[in-house]
């Protein structure tokens, strides 16, 4: 089940960088000194805990360090998942060119579950109105051409969890 | 870690500034022992207003965190998109199940015969059939796994619209 798109190998983490991740997981400090904090918590040096972050970083453990916001707070409040079913021979290709769509925020290949689910390529679009998400699937639509034999946009209407992934 | 439930945003103003925050603070975040200060300098205002701001967007949850974003694949993990078709009827018990599994990153209801979709991150691959045997265990419902085949692209970063 491991993604063909993880290219290199697993980064395998120490005992500190994995207690690092799980002391900062749900959030840095709101203090003026934040990594020293955490420093104190881990006993471990302030410069220590930044040399560690900025590993990860540079590794790919952590994407980034900064604020996730809920999408729905800050206007976009139609949030459609476009699903698509689209001829295998071509799928990568324009997979790749659905993912360059500068409103695509994720986009995936994901097997079919025929015969309810014929759908094998997801894209996430966002809007303040299902119009809009309407006329970005569109544009999807118009992309994948004669390769596309169905599509749905499935809207999330409740967000029932969002705390982010959580280890430890 | 016992998880709580995501209470809906509350709705609050957001001015000029609450946007810049959003717009230039997701990423990026100073390596430094002041990092807030060096954030705050580049938005042209105070350590103290800037850690203030983000108290009260965390509060309004119009921020659902401040921090690090873990790839969990890089260190050997696996995540995977799952949904369930769950009678209206027992909906919220179900809701309550799937969510009480701390391997739920997130869960949202959405309009389809499969209505409930969530994302499962485990710290290795098999602890995927695990979390799925275990909320179907729970809830009696079959879990049906879309693991990704391939990525085409993932970056969430929206622009306040408000």
């Amino acid at each position: 089940m491991s993604a063909l798109s993880a290219k290199e190998p697993a980064v395998v983490l120490d005992a500190v960088d994995r207690a690092l991740i799980v002391a900062t997981q749900a959030g840095l400090p709101l203090v003026a000194e934040p990594y020293a904090q955490i420093a104190t918590t881990l006993g471990i040096a302030e410069a220590e805990v930044q040399a560690r972050l900025q590993a990860m970083l540079a590794s790919g453990v952590i994407r980034r360090i900064g604020a996730v916001p809920n999408h729905y707070a800050i206007g976009w409040t139609a949030n459609g998942m476009t699903v698509w079913d689209v001829d295998d021979a071509r799928i990568d290709a324009l997979g790749a060119q659905v993912g360059a769509l500068d409103f695509v925020t994720h986009c995936y290949r994901r097997p079919r579950a025929l015969p309810d689910w014929p759908y094998n390529l997801f894209a996430m679009v966002h809007g303040s109105s299902r119009d809009e998400c309407e006329a970005k699937a569109g544009q999807i639509r118009e992309l994948l051409g004669a390769a596309c034999r169905a599509g749905d946009i499935l809207y999330s209407s409740k967000i029932l969890k969002k705390s982010g992934l959580r280890i430890g | 870690m016992r998880e709580r439930q995501t209470p809906p945003a509350e709705k609050i103003a957001l001015d000029t500034v609450d946007r810049e925050i959003l717009a230039k603070m997701q990423g990026d975040f100073p390596l430094c022992p002041r990092p807030y200060q060096a954030a705050a300098e580049r938005l042209g205002i105070s350590e103290a207003e800037l850690l203030q701001r983000l108290q009260r967007l965390l509060d309004a949850r119009v921020l659902t965190r401040f921090g690090p974003m873990v790839q969990i694949e890089r260190i050997g993990g696996a995540f995977v998109l799952a949904a369930l078709a769950v009678p209206e009827a027992s909906y919220d018990e179900v809701a309550a199940q799937v969510n009480a599994l701390p391997q739920v990153a997130h869960n949202y209801r959405r309009e389809h015969l499969l209505n409930m979709w969530f994302v499962l991150a485990t710290e290795t691959p098999e602890g995927i059939p695990a979390a799925i045997a275990e909320i179907e265990a729970t809830t009696g419902l079959k879990v049906h796994a879309f693991p990704k085949e391939r990525e085409y692209f993932v970056e969430m970063k929206l622009e306040a619209r408000v």
